[in-house]
């Protein structure tokens, strides 16, 4: 599996670090069942995924990664910071 | 049609025409008491478990492919019960009792083999640890050793003593810990559930489960619908959407566990044996192959194989482990699909769907947990109540957060375990 980093180029899965699905964040006070959601339940597809993983050996950049999880096909890849993740759900 | 020692010689000398097929290939009737969604150890050990223990034989059980096509068959056959944590602990130290009187029980040879399980440790505060788990082995009423360093020598003599960065310092053993030949452990347990008038269906995708009112009435399958008073998930590592039919969302995320068998060679492992620097977990079967994997690849898969940077891993903990090893030549590896919680421990319960129950987040336990996950899992389904020893598996635990078992105690989140 390679991954196709915007600005490394394609590099090899090892030099990256997999944190999960790409989740859009909760609001602060949002209660409680709304934070289980975020942080325990899955939609677990087989098939395309949105996940963020962490280019730990390369620039430092978390990346957006869309991916099929029943092939391992990488379909997309852009950086999180330009995915709109960082607002409040 | 009994096994014995008897019946063997006999078609042994008839030319084996005596031998008929273990179960029935019927068609499924229009309606159950109990559905059983999954055809592999935890469902068959479960329609096994409800006719013998509770009278319950109006069951079925619907697999997608054939019976023990999934995980059951691809797992690395390790039994134990050397858990830390209360929930894990007595609800493996029951599923080994079960696996200990398994083959008597179902009249078939699951080549159960209590050969020992020894984990190495490397350093002072693993050691500890050894010891710490140890006693809450020995607290549970099972078997746990320490052992020295030279007495791991002694029962194998082939592991490198001369390995400078992890230096073996001695093991944690349990005697009745071992392993099991896991296709005959899923054809048991189909016989067993199919001669008390269980339907097993193959070739039974379930592609809908029908939800009336808050409340479970049957399923939709590619052989046509089947009502249902009760249906049981038995899933792994699709669970999840099995379970999104029915408008449920589980705290699962589905990796990819490899696992590696060598060619044929004379008997050296005499164990099962653990590699603390790696995760590296190594057997010989009775074949003769290494039989071995360590850790997930740790990225969300159904590809059921795995990619090379873990395969590349596991043999260099391999090789660093029993150099003596590094000429045996790889025959085969095959990835699983796992069903992960965010505290690496499973779900025995009611779902929040009235008579749809949840048998899931087996991580990488599922092998060693089939007779008891059976067990415990049919008493729920039969009474409506957990069992004894599966009182903790609970789904809620993720909400509430009372109860994780983070049995690592690397936190109880996704992508730690």
């Amino acid at each position: 599996m390679r991954i196709a980093c915007p600005l490394c180029g394609e590099r090899d899965r090892r030099e990256f670090y997999y944190k999960g699905a790409a989740l859009v964040r909760p609001a602060e006070g949002a209660d409680l069942e709304t934070w289980h959601e975020h942080v325990n339940l899955r939609e677990n597809p087989a098939g395309p995924l949105d996940e963020l993983w962490y280019h730990e050996l390369g620039c430092g950049s978390w990346l957006k990664v869309t991916r099929n999880t029943a092939t391992h096909e990488i379909l997309d890849v852009e950086l999180a910071s330009e995915a709109g993740l960082g607002g409040e759900k | 049609m009994r096994f014995s020692g008897w019946r063997v010689l006999k078609e042994g000398l008839t030319g084996n025409k005596g031998w008929k097929p273990h179960w029935r290939d019927p068609e499924p009737k229009s309606e159950y008491d109990v559905v059983i969604i999954g055809g592999g150890g935890h469902g068959l050990a479960t329609a096994y478990y409800l006719a013998k223990e509770h009278g319950i034989t109006n069951v079925a059980v619907l697999e997608r492919g054939y019976l023990g096509g999934g995980n059951v068959g691809r797992n690395t056959t390790i039994v134990r019960a050397n858990y830390y944590l209360p929930g894990n602990s007595e609800f493996y130290s029951h599923s080994l009792k079960l696996w200990e009187r398994m083959e008597q029980d179902l009249n078939y040879n699951a080549m159960m083999s209590q050969r020992g399980i020894i984990n190495l440790f490397h350093n002072d505060g693993q050691r500890d640890a050894a010891v710490r788990r140890g006693n809450a082995i020995i607290n549970q009423g099972d078997d746990a050793e320490l052992l020295s360093r030279e007495r791991v020598r002694e029962l194998a003599p082939f592991l490198n003593y001369d390995n400078n960065r992890f230096p073996i310092m001695g093991g944690l053993m349990q005697r009745r810990a071992g392993t099991a030949r896991h296709d005959a452990v899923a054809w048991g347990y189909a016989r067993g559930a199919d001669m008390r008038g269980v339907d097993l269906i193959q070739n039974c995708e379930v592609t809908g489960i029908d939800v009336e009112g808050g409340k479970v009435i049957g399923v939709q399958t590619a052989r046509g619908p089947i009502r249902a008073k009760k249906v049981a998930l038995a899933a792994a590592g699709r669970s999840g959407q099995v379970a999104a039919m029915a408008g449920l969302t589980l705290p699962i995320e589905s990796h990819v566990l490899q696992a590696f068998v060598s060619e044929g060679l004379k008997p050296i492992v005499d164990h099962v044996i653990t590699f603390a620097e790696g995760h590296l977990y190594i057997s010989q079967s009775d074949k003769g192959g290494m039989v071995f994997g360590s850790y997930l690849d740790f990225y969300s898969s159904y590809a059921a194989r795995g990619n090379l940077p873990m395969v590349e891993h596991t043999m260099e903990s391999f090789v660093a482990m029993v150099p003596a090893l590094s000429k045996a030549r790889l025959l085969r590896s095959w990835g699983g699909i796992m069903d992960m919680t965010p505290d690496g421990s499973p779900i025995i319960d009611h779902s929040p769907v009235d008579g749809l129950y949840l048998n899931c987040g087996w991580c990488y336990g599922g092998f060693k947990a089939t007779p008891g996950s059976g067990h415990v899992y049919a008493h729920l389904i039969a009474t409506d109540r957990p069992h004894g020893a599966a009182t903790k598996l609970k789904l809620d635990r993720f909400r509430s957060g009372v109860g994780l078992m983070d049995e690592e105690g690397t936190g109880a989140q996704h992508n730690l375990h």
